[in-house]
């Protein structure tokens, strides 16, 4: 896809993501929208080896989702790439449903049992490992949260990341500066967080933009070049992006649209598919 | 008698299986001369992953490297494994029903010397609460082997724990280990022991000291804790009249309460008496801390003598 299709597709997949929030009447709004275009650069950029009608396929690439919270993000591309039917989107979050609250193996598509922050980047680096263990040639992504960056055990994945030397592994930060409780600056200050990762022993390529899908593009194409280190791509984004009543407001961190703010927001993005 | 720790079992085992299955890992947190997956490292270095003092992460990454079909071995002390990487095993393990095999030497007040902070005393409690979870405790170097052996073959994640100090051979090479089964030991018709680990052989040396005095003792081996041989326990409750658990770990939550369970439930109305650690240790040689804690073969024959 070229960087205007690119565009469409991410303004679609707000689009799905916000609705199935909605029809859940529960989620993670803000998390959801501040990653989309990492995720819709990776997936539709032509960096993923992956095969929907073959989940399982023993050459495909992996993508974890470290913060788990993001599920409605990628479980709208992974339904969009049909790896399951798309009204399973409207099931969010319901009892007896396939899309949990957060991601689960058994979903067509989903690597890793995430939610639990931090524990995402540990099971990336294990896929990594293995990887290299087998000598074969398969990248795997993850995702993190800046909030994230607060939990130990993503400083004791960092380390083994690099200590084993995975040039396999690319690991996103969704740097949105918020989370729950406020600023990330003023609940727990995490950075300077590229210094943190280099001094770790990771490249670490920042973006100017974290929704400047030919920037990410470009990153990521420069990440898979790198050898003998895991790389970092640390990317300054909105949280709530493309939805802009809640843009950098942090409590539209948990909550879904209502049918008032849907109205709003949903034909601006309307606009941005044409 | 000869005394082999049950560690040293696994270590001789995970080589043996590490020959057998080439997608066994073996993963540990700076630990590996005490939980013995060195032996491994030096027979099968590409497989051996030292993850250093990080349970946390290696508990994740055994994760990763089981949904590669890897079979991940994470050992470290027990109280680590259960305790620090509690909600990692829980939420990426478990949960997910993944192949890993958690495997946590040095439980209980055995550990000796070290002292509090390094006995796992709540680990088996914690370990059976959690869905999807196997938890073994093998009673001696025979029964270690054949369950390492078992765990290799089965699939879905597990709980080993291992003892730090040699216990004397109650097994074997013959010997058979079924999941969800206990074992009689020794057979008797005025009380049953239920024990597990290294209480096996406490339980025994009373139930010899008893038959002295003309009491007979049925000592039921009780390695697979989770899941629980509910049949053993009732078919025993009503063979003798009395009823005891023994066990390195607190009497809450272990194998004390997963007895309990089975009889309330089954209304068998038979009483129960367990016999464990009701607090904390402390430091000591492991032998001494039995004798101290009441986990010795005097211990036990003392305690069912009381009743």
């Amino acid at each position: 896809m070229d960087i205007s299709e690119l565009k469409k597709k991410a303004a679609q997949l707000r689009i799905d993501a916000l609705t199935a929030i909605h029809k859940a009447n529960s989620g993670h709004t803000g998390g959801s929208m501040s990653c989309m275009d990492l995720l819709v650069a990776l997936y539709y950029g032509g960096f993923m080896k992956i095969d929907s009608k073959r989940p399982h396929w023993d050459e495909r690439d992996f993508f974890v989702l470290s913060k788990g919270h993001a599920a409605p993000a990628i479980y709208a591309i992974l339904a969009d790439l049909g790896f399951f039917d798309k009204s399973e989107l409207d099931h969010l979050r319901q009892v007896g449903a396939l899309l949990q609250g957060h991601p689960v193996v058994k979903i067509p598509g989903i690597e890793a049992t995430t939610g639990s922050l931090g524990q995402g980047i540990s099971v990336a680096v294990g896929l990594a490992l293995a990887c290299k263990l087998d000598r074969e040639d398969r990248k795997v992504f993850t995702l993190l949260g800046d909030g994230e960056l607060q939990e130990g055990q993503v400083w004791e994945a960092v380390m083994s990341a690099s200590h084993y030397r995975l040039d396999n592994l690319i690991a996103f930060v969704d740097k949105n500066n918020l989370q729950i409780d406020g600023t990330c600056k003023s609940v727990m200050n995490v950075e300077p967080i590229a210094d943190k990762f280099e001094s770790f022993g990771w490249k670490v390529i920042p973006l100017v933009d974290g929704h400047d899908l030919e920037e990410i593009t470009r990153a990521i194409e420069k990440a898979q070049k790198v050898q003998r280190q895991p790389v970092m791509i640390l990317a300054p984004t909105v949280k709530g992006k493309g939805v802009e009543f809640a843009e950098g407001k942090v409590g539209y961190h948990g909550v879904a649209l209502s049918q008032e703010e849907m109205s709003v927001a949903i034909p601006v993005l309307q606009e941005k598919t044409k | 008698m000869e005394k082999v720790a049950t560690r040293a079992a696994f270590g001789e085992a995970l080589v043996e299986m590490g020959a057998k299955y080439k997608n066994i890992v073996a993963l540990d947190a700076d630990l590996s001369c005490s939980t013995k997956t060195a032996k491994f490292g030096a027979e099968f270095s590409d497989r051996f992953f030292n993850m250093g003092i990080a349970e946390a992460n290696m508990i994740g990454v055994a994760a990763g490297m089981s949904l590669k079909g890897k079979i991940p071995f994470a050992a470290t002390f027990a109280i680590f494994a259960s305790g620090r990487a509690w909600e990692q095993i829980r939420n990426s393990v478990a949960y997910p029903n993944l192949n890993v095999k958690v495997v946590g030497s040095h439980g209980g007040i055995m550990t000796g010397e070290d002292g509090v902070t390094h006995q796992a005393t709540e680990d088996l409690s914690i370990m059976r609460s959690i869905p999807n979870m196997k938890v073994f405790c093998p009673a001696d170097y025979w029964e270690c082997k054949r369950v390492v052996e078992f765990m290799c073959k089965d699939f879905g994640p597990t709980y080993l724990r291992l003892s730090r100090s040699g216990v004397p051979k109650i097994y074997d090479e013959s010997y058979r280990f079924e999941p969800g089964k206990g074992h009689v030991v020794r057979d008797g018709n005025d009380m049953t022991i239920f024990a597990v680990g290294a209480m096996v052989n406490s339980a025994l040396e009373a139930a010899e000291r008893l038959s002295t005095e003309g009491v007979n003792v049925r000592v039921c081996n009780m390695c697979s804790i989770d899941p629980i041989d509910k049949d053993l326990i009732l078919e025993s409750a009503q063979k003798t009249p009395k009823l005891f658990t023994a066990e390195d770990h607190q009497i809450d939550g272990g194998l004390g309460s997963a007895v309990a369970e089975v009889l309330a439930e089954a209304g068998a109305g038979v009483p129960l008496k367990r016999i464990g650690m009701d607090g904390f240790g402390q430091s000591g040689k492991g032998a001494e801390l039995y004798k101290r804690y009441g986990l010795d073969g005097e211990g036990v024959y003392e305690a069912v003598s009381k009743e």
